[in-house]
């Protein structure tokens, strides 16, 4: 589904990816840990299409096209989504009114008819009630005043209404209670299935109870350094970064 | 071979002409005043760029154009013409005019409270010329004011309200003045006079519209009085022909214990100049000043707003945003005055901008000026575009780029519209503001 080769990316002159390789195949839920700064939001934003990173070298492919030449929002409408590290806080547009407008424009491009109001509250309610959310979020603007925890419920909730093929959970559990985190991972779950893929950015290996990973990538200097399952964030949990940072050195010495 | 006019010549001749003709018409002291005004207005001349008031507004546009008084070219309007200028599902009163004149035929009053007058300020003037005389050109600035001086020169007609104390007027009061030319540029001096009595209550819609793409100067001089413990929303909506000159001075004079909402959205006009002035002359008013306006092409829209905080206990409000596309150019200008007896005062002031193009222009400039010691005062100004962090997460969500745009604009302007208190009216404006941002394309 995600191929990523030898991807290079550069904000502000500054190097941050400095040579990924990364196959994300359907059905599979990746999980990606590493050191502050290492470079993780880097890489799901560049899959997102964010414009502040320049490609420098390499490639992305998504279900074999070059993601790299989509806008975001065509890569949102094929199906990517990223949930953000820190959600963004739009003042003026209403929650409900920007959900419903994202579907659309999705189901616009997938040649679905476009829901009504009637159609796009049920499926609303039906979503909130999974991710057990305050209604009233919901005619709120955007992430407005949201707390840090109501804001990555959010993300999951709009994930969770728009479907998509391959999300991109950028440390969503940061900063919520083991109840919300147990919602949380229970709205991913939720959605996972043979045709779906997770690549979920975390720092603790606690959410990785609720979402098991298939694979677990350890990022550091804007490299992907050790890849393994789900054992590897149980290790890490244990020994810290450090431990891979101290035997990646031992490999280059050896080397 | 004729001699070059220039403009004040050009309005000397047409002042002679009307003074003259007035004669006979109006009580002495009317035509005193509109004396004295024009030779104030004489010795001041137009304003240039070397004038601080105006060193982002050039006239030259208005200076440069040979204009026939709006008198003296009747046109009809039609009913018809009218409904893209009304609002759906509210009820209100309407008196119109049309280039300055009263229009009985257009005109449409409901039964309104015992001793409320809504009405043509001529007929005012000639009925009951005593009132007039307590109340009208006491306030605005034709000392001051070259454009405010030649409308009280010119002063004739326009619209008179009068709200006695203690009475509540339920439903909106709408002055619509409509402008139309046929064939050369025409100006007009449209004059407002809003007295509210005491403990009175009223809202008012007072709206300058073009019906198509003329150019022509409407010089209007609004004074507004509020009484004591009187509440009074005043909404300014202004739609003049994209192509027409727009020159509007506002006075509000406040009382002890009143409170003056204003909202001034400017949606058309080519060549804009907004004053308000507020007085707050007795403790514990509350004033706010809001506006929104939105220009585009090579429009200039220039606001200067003035809030005199006289007496202690008064507080204000006032935020003003302009969306700038295109080479649109903006100006805001707001002073607050606090005199040294306004102790306790609390004033607040934002002013923000969107430029949407890298041609658009804003100049800003808050003018603090405090001279007592126990005061909260604060201004601020932020110009910018949009937010690329914003644009993003609509973005990453699907939304296409023009539709992340419109709708991040549409939020940013609708933070005015949302503080209107008539629901009706608000989706009105919204409609036409809707229309007239940029769209996806
Ligand atoms: N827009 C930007 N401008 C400048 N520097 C940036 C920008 N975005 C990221 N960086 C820099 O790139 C590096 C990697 O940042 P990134 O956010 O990808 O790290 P991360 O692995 O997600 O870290 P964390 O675990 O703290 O979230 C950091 O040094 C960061 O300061
Ligand atoms: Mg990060």
């Amino acid at each position: 589904m995600l191929e990523i080769r030898n991807l290079r990316a550069r904000v502000e002159g500054k190097e941050i990816l400095k040579g990924i390789n990364l196959t994300v195949n359907a059905g599979e839920v990746h999980a990606i840990m590493g050191p502050n700064g290492s470079g993780k939001s880097t890489l799901a934003r560049v899959i997102a299409g964010h414009e502040d990173y320049e490609v420098t070298e390499g490639e992305v492919l998504y279900n074999g096209v070059n993601l790299l030449e989509m806008e975001p929002e065509e890569r949102a409408q094929e199906g990517i989504f990223l949930a953000f590290q820190y959600p963004v806080e739009i003042p003026g547009v209403n929650n409900s009114y920007f959900l419903k407008a994202a579907l659309n424009a999705i189901r616009k491009h997938r040649g679905q008819e476009e829901l009504d109001a009637m159609e796009f509250l049920a499926l609303v309610r039906e979503k909130m009630k999974l991710l057990e959310m305050d209604n009233t979020l919901l005619q709120r603007p955007v992430n407005e005043g949201f707390s840090g925890g109501e804001k990555k419920r959010n993300e999951i909730f709009q994930m969770s209404v728009l479907e998509p093929k391959l999300a991109l959970l950028d440390e969503t559990d940061s900063g919520l209670d083991i109840d919300a985190l147990k919602i949380v991972a229970n709205g991913v779950n939720s959605l996972r299935s043979p045709e779906r893929a997770f690549v979920v950015v975390t720092h603790y290996q606690r959410l990785l109870n609720y979402i098991v990973p298939d694979i677990v990538h350890v990022m550091a200097d804007g490299r992907i350094v050790r890849s393994g399952g789900k054992e590897l964030a149980l290790e890490l949990e244990e020994k810290g970064y450090g431990w891979i940072e101290e035997t990646e050195k031992a490999a280059l010495v050896n080397a | 071979m004729s001699p070059v006019m220039t403009t004040e010549s050009l309005f000397s001749a047409q002042f002679e002409a009307f003074i003259r003709e007035k004669e006979d018409r109006s009580p002495a002291w009317l035509q005193r005043v509109r004396q004295m005004a024009f030779n104030r207005f004489q010795q001041m001349g137009f304003p240039t760029m070397e004038d601080e008031e105006w060193r982002f507004t050039p006239i030259h546009p208005i200076t440069d154009t040979d204009f026939v008084p709006a008198s003296a070219a009747p046109v009809a309007i039609t009913v018809g013409q009218l409904e893209p200028f009304q609002f759906a599902g509210m009820e209100y009163s309407q008196i119109v005019f049309v280039n300055g004149r009263y229009s009985p035929e257009l005109t449409c009053l409901h039964p309104l409270p015992k001793g409320v007058q809504v009405g043509s300020l001529a007929a005012h003037l000639s009925d009951d010329p005593d009132t007039a005389d307590t109340y009208l050109a006491r306030f605005a600035a034709q000392d001051t004011h070259a454009f405010a001086a030649l409308n009280t020169a010119f002063m004739d007609d326009g619209a008179f309200v009068y709200i006695p104390r203690s009475v509540v007027v339920e439903e909106p009061i709408r002055l619509l003045f409509v402008s139309a030319t046929e064939n050369a540029p025409t100006v007009s001096h449209p004059r407002v006079l809003v007295v509210a009595g005491a403990n009175s209550r009223c809202s008012l819609i007072e709206s300058y519209v073009g019906v198509q793409r003329d150019v022509y100067l409407t010089n209007a001089v609004t004074e507004i009085v509020v009484g004591e413990n009187a509440v009074v929303d005043h909404y300014k909506t202004q739609r003049e022909s994209m192509d027409a000159y727009h020159v509007s001075y506002t006075h509000a004079q406040l009382s002890r214990n009143a409170n003056f909402r204003s909202h001034s959205i400017t949606l058309g006009g080519g060549l804009v100049r907004n004053d308000v002035y507020a007085l707050l002359n007795g403790e514990g008013i509350d004033c706010t000043l809001n506006g929104l306006y939105l220009v585009n092409g090579r429009r200039l829209v220039d606001n200067h707003t003035t809030l005199d905080h006289a007496r202690p206990h008064c507080s204000s409000h006032q935020i003003y945003k302009g969306v700038l596309d295109e080479h649109g150019r903006g100006v805001f200008n707001g002073k607050i005055y606090v005199r040294q007896d306004a102790q306790k005062t609390d004033a607040k002031q934002t002013n923000q901008a969107l430029l949407l193009s890298d041609n658009a222009q804003i100049n800003t400039k808050p003018q603090l000026e405090i001279f007592a010691d126990d005061v909260k005062c604060t201004h601020g100004a932020t110009v910018g575009q949009l937010d690329a962090d914003q644009l993003f997460y609509l973005r990453a969500r699907g939304i296409d780029r023009e539709d992340a745009r419109s709708l991040l604009i549409h939020a940013f302007a609708m933070d005015i519209l949302d503080r209107i208190q008539i629901e009706a009216l608000r989706r009105a404006l919204d409609e036409v503001m809707l229309a007239q941002l940029p769209k996806p394309h």
